[in-house]
């Protein structure tokens, strides 16, 4: 191309630099919510989601165990209190940078030093988090010593969130039931337009008719008609034939708004495979029942598996339809995306549950987006190129 | 009976019945309305061969006509009626379209779709090119594109979800955990934190933000494909002309693909005229951001007034109409 005399390395730097940054910064607000949905709540408030990537200085503070039942008598009027600060509070034993008693002077001291707490009362703190404090019979007595620790924590993970949202019988705004009734509107609202379109496409493509060239133009006109539109007519007339709102009136609702790309992309498809196929079938007395079943529908697969996507992507993460159609004041077929816009209403600050529910309903659109990226490119270009 | 199960029973009645309709209409029609046999085998295989296609259409036909044409028209007589109690409908003529055009937050919603319609598009094509022309020759390009590619997958739901963390706005004396606010105050010089979201007028921008991040990839695949499809020698000739990269970019490229871009530009700008879910997930319309599909909702099913919201859609679709019509004009003179 226009570069083929060779680059300069400069030039090749900055192009690379710019789509570090480009993806960067398309990456990073995803990162955030899916880093977010393995901290704890405590974590999430206190520090920024990307700090938790790193190890990170952190001063923890934790007190001597109580003298009043841990406190030894060491004779002449010395008593002793020993401990661990990491066995009796702090968890898994850390890398100690510096501590102190104060919080005036948090890091005084280096480890395996003695602090003089004055008039003969100390505090050493050895390495491995154990500590002697020892004083007079006053001294060690009353409340315990406070000590402040600089520690280097290292990133610190839980999958509590993930079993709290999903697995907790008790959560009533989990998003286990949510997760199964989207499911359930999906799978019908995928498969089943795609069989009515193929057949439509079929008789679009390769079926000479009047009023053919009328019909496509319709539904490339309706490719493009809003949805809204659709609200209250077609409740009304679910509630009229008695469907109301529920599981079959979102089916058929999807079906028919999946409809005109469905018999848009596949006809496309379809009118460009090699005639020569069709005509040699037709010559051996093939009808045009077995022509589709037997060559068509295989042949198309790509064009099938471009527009099951589309339409898997497009009732998973619907909102508008669910509302209307599917989900009654029960609240018994409320689907992820509903449930995810009433906990922002909720549960709002709460972002280890919203991050953590958010996360599960974005995962398998993921899952399928990165492993039939393929045909989900191909029909993008199928269907808005050509 | 469990929602799951007879999600399964449904699937298999809808596909049986599917592939049963067809194949049954198919028979009867061969075998017994029309059979290619005895004194008219003929004349029955051309009728039948003139009914099949109306077979294989009907129901493609009858959902079509009935989930997307007869709305159009309900809606527009909806829009004509005033509702009753007793489910009585009055016809009332314009006056729902004036009440509304006399309501300040149709304005706003007018005005706030209009500026998404402005800034949506351009600012998707715009990134979307960009992508497009940078990753064209790296060779980690298309792990580049599938990253910038990724939030297409995203629920625009999720992508509230996601872009409220961004926003996030916590008091002055904690840790802000939102990145915008942190980089505010830490890099940009700010003095205190801001919330985004309900600041008016420029919390409008932060919701499209939103849209331009799901739409940026849909942009760039699109466009790459067409960046690669320009043949070499137009660019080769402009080189050996001496075109610096710029020059080869505006001057030979974008020319050639101005279809494409033309093309996704509307397709965006459809997506962006029916926008709800971003603004009903994060403001609801609130704090000065109303849009006209969430506008539409709130009157048809918070307060029930199915005159003014059916009026509101039939905007939305006058909004529509000019792309319908220009793919209307696009598609039959391919055909001819």
């Amino acid at each position: 191309m226009e570069n083929m005399a060779g680059q300069k390395p400069a030039v090749v730097i900055a192009l690379n630099l710019s789509v570090v940054l480009l993806v960067l910064l398309w990456i990073f607000p995803t990162l955030g919510l899916f880093v977010s949905s393995f901290r704890t709540g405590d974590q999430i408030t206190t520090s920024g989601w990307w700090a938790a990537l790193f190890p990170a200085e952190q001063t923890l503070q934790v007190r001597a165990q109580d003298p009043d039942d841990f406190r030894v008598d060491a004779g002449n009027g010395v008593f002793v209190v020993e401990g661990n600060v990491f066995v009796e509070g702090l968890g898994d034993p850390l890398p100690i940078d510096s501590w102190g008693t104060s919080s005036r002077a948090i890091d005084a001291y280096q480890v395996g030093e003695t602090a003089d707490l004055g008039d003969g009362e100390t505090m050493t703190l050895a390495e491995d988090g154990s500590y002697i404090w020892q004083g007079d019979d006053d001294q060690i007595s009353g409340r315990a010593q406070r000590m402040f620790i600089n520690a280097t924590v290292p990133p610190d993970f839980t999958l509590d969130n993930y079993k709290f949202v999903l697995f907790n019988p008790e959560n009533a705004e989990g998003m286990a039931k949510a997760f199964f009734n989207t499911l359930t509107v999906v799978i019908p609202a995928t498969i089943i337009p795609i069989l009515i379109a193929a057949f439509a496409a079929y008789a679009l493509a390769w079926m000479d008719f009047p009023g053919r060239a009328l019909l496509i133009a319709a539904v490339v006109g309706l490719l493009v008609v809003p949805l809204q539109l659709a609200l209250i007519p077609l409740l009304s007339f679910h509630n009229y034939i008695g469907i109301g709102k529920g599981y079959l009136g979102v089916w058929l609702a999807h079906t028919g708004f999946g409809l005109p790309l469905a018999i848009y992309l596949l006809r496309n498809y379809m009118v460009g495979l090699p005639k020569d196929i069709i005509e040699n079938a037709k010559v051996d007395g093939a009808t045009d029942f077995q022509i589709f079943t037997k060559i068509i529908l295989p042949l198309s697969f790509p064009a099938l598996a471009s527009f099951a996507i589309f339409q898997f992507l497009w009732t998973w993460n619907d909102l508008l339809v669910a509302l209307v159609f599917l989900i009654d004041s029960s609240g018994q077929t409320t689907v992820m995306t509903k449930q995810l816009v009433e906990l922002l209403g909720t549960r709002g600050g709460d972002w280890e549950i919203l991050a953590t529910s958010a996360f599960v309903s974005i995962a398998v659109p993921l899952v399928v987006f990165f492993s039939m990226q393929r045909y989900l490119v191909r029909g993008l270009l199928a269907g808005s190129v050509k | 009976m469990h929602p799951a199960l007879l999600g399964l029973v449904t699937v298999a009645i809808g596909v049986g019945g599917c592939i049963g309709y067809f194949y049954g209409a198919n028979l009867f029609l061969d075998k017994v309305l029309l059979p290619a046999k005895g004194p008219n085998a003929g004349r029955n295989i051309n009728r039948a061969n003139q009914i099949r296609p109306w077979l294989f259409l009907f129901p493609a036909l009858l959902a079509l006509g009935l989930y997307l044409a007869y709305p159009v028209f309900a809606t527009l007589r909806l829009s004509l009626l005033e509702r009753l109690p007793g489910n009585q409908y009055a016809f009332v003529g314009l006056d729902n379209y004036t009440q509304m055009f006399a309501e300040p937050k149709f304005w706003e919603a007018m005005k706030n779709n209009v500026m998404w319609l402005i800034v949506v598009p351009a600012a998707s094509t715009g990134f979307g090119l960009l992508a497009a022309q940078l990753t064209d020759r790296l060779r980690w390009g298309s792990i580049a594109k599938s990253i910038i590619f990724m939030p297409m997958a995203i629920s625009l739901v999720g992508a509230a979800v996601i872009f409220k963390l961004v926003y996030e706005a916590r008091p002055e004396d904690v840790a802000q955990i939102g990145v915008l606010n942190h980089l505010y105050l830490n890099y940009f010089g700010g003095l205190e934190p801001q919330q985004w979201l309900t600041n008016p007028f420029w919390n409008n921008f932060f919701l499209m933000i939103v849209l331009v991040w799901i739409q940026t990839g849909f942009a760039m695949v699109i466009l790459s494909a067409a960046l690669r499809g320009i043949p070499e020698e137009t660019v080769e000739a402009a080189i050996i002309d001496g075109a610096n990269p710029l020059q080869i970019f505006f001057k030979i490229k974008i020319p050639q693909i101005m279809s494409t871009i033309v093309v996704v530009w509307t397709t965006i700008t459809i997506a962006t005229l029916k926008v709800f879910d971003i603004v009903f997930a994060m403001t609801n319309g609130q704090w000065e951001t109303q849009v006209l599909a969430n506008y539409m909702y709130d009157k048809l099913f918070r307060a029930n007034d199915w005159g003014v919201g059916s009026a509101a859609a039939m905007i939305i679709m006058l909004m529509v109409t000019p792309i319908l019509w220009w793919n209307v004009q696009n598609a039959r003179k391919e055909m001819r």
